[in-house]
């Protein structure tokens, strides 16, 4: 399967949850997705599909708090990128957790790092710092020197 | 509910090549639950690589891991590579797939010699150690570098390696086989390591899927996943070579794989040289004046499996986001399902089963009965009952014969 095919069935399928599609050189895919379809779109990818959860990316920009979450189909060579925008206030989303053990550490890193909060995610504890590290201080966001 | 002992290994502990801090919960000598402590050298590197020019975050992302120096610049090249659009010349993909290659076989050279060393074959440890060094020489002798080489660079690599060179890597390649040949006899006829290793650790393919792991952990468990092959880069896709996989995910298939796999790589290397003969010297980098805004996404296969760095630029001198996951990341997370069961003999070899990068720095590692707070085992203790039990095998395998 081409990176387009994988992309035309994903949207064919979810075409409400999708916001936008980023096709690039080399079967790099990046879709936007609204945070509430996450678990869905993941859901689809992983246990219809076969991909494999690689890593997620979160960002500080001016929109707020994104997340890349990485997705790699290995028998084609495909990497697909979800793309969520959180609220700037007070960043939440659904884990992935309860899905797969793979996002566990990553969820927990982002929370310790980025304060991002990852709902009903099965241990979101501190990953890195273990207690060395004031409350409240996300050393990952821009604002951060 | 019955009582507890809590065994500490680390958080410097020679297993580990980073500090990490595992607790295991065990009942007698069996392991019943794991728990860990990360985070120890969080050196912010992600963060550090947003204040440093894409020249500078080469000599960064190299100091991730001593070991396996260059697939994080390698990685990082490929996806910085995808934003500029280049195309890099030959000559380049045939040189960086030598130096990629040549890590891999003393990469798990050093994992085998210390799986040995964890079993208390400590003559597999001093074999494959000394059969290393050449390869570290050969580095020295290409890049300037015994380790943390220096050699990459957007669009190209920072040194040739000319003809001149060529016969004496040659050379080495036609030795090691030889040494492999010794290797895998040593540890494929030898009773006592099956009986350490197989059907000790397992992981299965279920368990490779939920955690994500990826490498010769994910590759022993018959998950055929390599990343030269799936999403090729370098000069992976213009040489002949194939992947090794296993079925059984213990201990020994994990060693199996390993060994295999330097075989490739050592044919992957003449290959790549007999191309290097053919193509003339020089014009080994492309002339990048500027990173243009955009995202990549750079993938290589690591001896530990696959590095994948996703960068973001804002046009500007320095990456705007770097996030970078080492195989480590998702392959030490599945100890929950290889110790929980075993003995603490067999958990130790477990835990270094993944290859979990190193830190060569033992400070403390002692257990401690968990309701009166007695230290039981101290880290020689730990290692000696490990050492110990292999010697109680060869005896009774003695025996048989």
């Amino acid at each position: 399967m081409d990176t387009e095919a994988a992309i035309n069935k994903l949207t064919g399928k979810f075409s409400d949850e999708i916001a936008g599609v980023t096709l690039r050189k080399g079967k790099r895919a990046i879709v936007t997705i609204r945070p509430t379809s996450l678990i869905t779109l993941s859901e689809y990818l992983f246990k219809s599909e076969g991909f494999r959860f690689i890593i997620a990316s979160a960002m500080h920009t001016r929109l707020g708090f994104e997340i890349y979450y990485h997705f790699s189909l290995d028998a084609d060579g495909i990497i697909l990128s979800l793309h969520v925008i959180l609220d700037k206030e007070k960043p939440h989303i659904e884990s992935l957790s309860n899905m797969f053990s793979a996002s566990n550490w990553i969820e927990r890193e982002m929370h310790e790092l980025f304060g991002i909060d990852f709902l009903h995610h099965p241990n979101q504890e501190k990953l890195l710092s273990e207690g060395n590290w004031a409350e409240g201080v996300y050393p990952y966001r821009k604002e951060f020197k | 509910m019955s009582r507890k002992t809590l065994i500490p290994i680390g958080p410097y502990h020679p297993l580990q090549e980073e500090p990490e801090l595992f607790k295991l919960y065990c009942d007698g000598e069996i392991v019943r639950d794991i728990k860990w402590e990360t985070g120890y050298n969080h050196r912010g590197i992600e963060k550090l690589s947003e204040s440093k020019s894409y020249d500078q975050v080469f000599f960064l992302v190299e100091r991730i891991c001593g070991i396996c120096s260059t697939s994080h610049p390698f990685a990082f090249a490929n996806a910085v590579e995808e934003i500029v659009g280049v195309e890099i010349t030959d000559r380049t993909r045939y040189i960086r797939s030598v130096i990629g290659e040549l890590e891999r076989i003393h990469s798990h050279l050093l994992w085998l010699g210390l799986a040995g060393h964890f079993l208390g074959y400590n003559t597999l440890f001093m074999w494959a150690w000394k059969y290393r060094e050449p390869i570290l020489d050969l580095f020295e002798m290409i890049t300037g570098n015994r380790n943390s080489y220096a050699m990459f660079k957007v669009g190209g690599v920072r040194r040739d390696i000319e003809k001149s060179k060529i016969p004496s890597i040659r050379r080495e390649m036609g030795i090691i086989r030889k040494k492999l040949d010794l290797l895998t006899g040593a540890v494929m006829d030898d009773p006592v390591i099956h009986a350490r290793t197989k059907g000790v650790g397992i992981l299965t393919r279920q368990d490779i899927i939920d955690y994500a792991a990826v490498g010769p952990t994910a590759r022993a468990s018959g998950v055929d996943i390599d990343v030269r092959r799936d999403d090729p880069y370098a000069a992976y896709p213009l040489v002949n070579w194939k992947v090794i996989t296993a079925e059984a995910g213990d201990v020994f298939a994990k060693i199996e794989v390993r060994l295999l796999e330097m075989y490739e790589s050592a044919s992957i290397i003449e290959q790549c040289l007999d191309a290097l003969e053919k193509l003339e010297e020089g014009n080994i980098a492309l002339k990048i004046n500027e990173i243009p805004a955009g995202i990549g996404t750079g993938r290589a296969e690591a001896p530990r499996g696959e590095v994948f760095h996703f960068v973001v630029s804002d046009g500007s001198n320095s990456p705007a986001r770097h996030k970078i996951r080492a195989p480590s990341y998702v392959n030490i997370a599945t100890f929950k399902k290889s110790c929980i069961g075993q003995t603490i003999a067999d958990a130790t070899i477990s835990l270094a089963a993944v290859d979990p990068c190193y830190c060569c720095t033992e400070r403390m590692a002692a257990a401690y009965d968990s309701s009166s707070g007695e230290k039981i085992l101290n880290a020689n203790e730990l290692i000696e009952i490990s050492m110990k039990r292999t010697k109680e095998l060869r005896k009774s395998e003695a025996g048989h014969e």
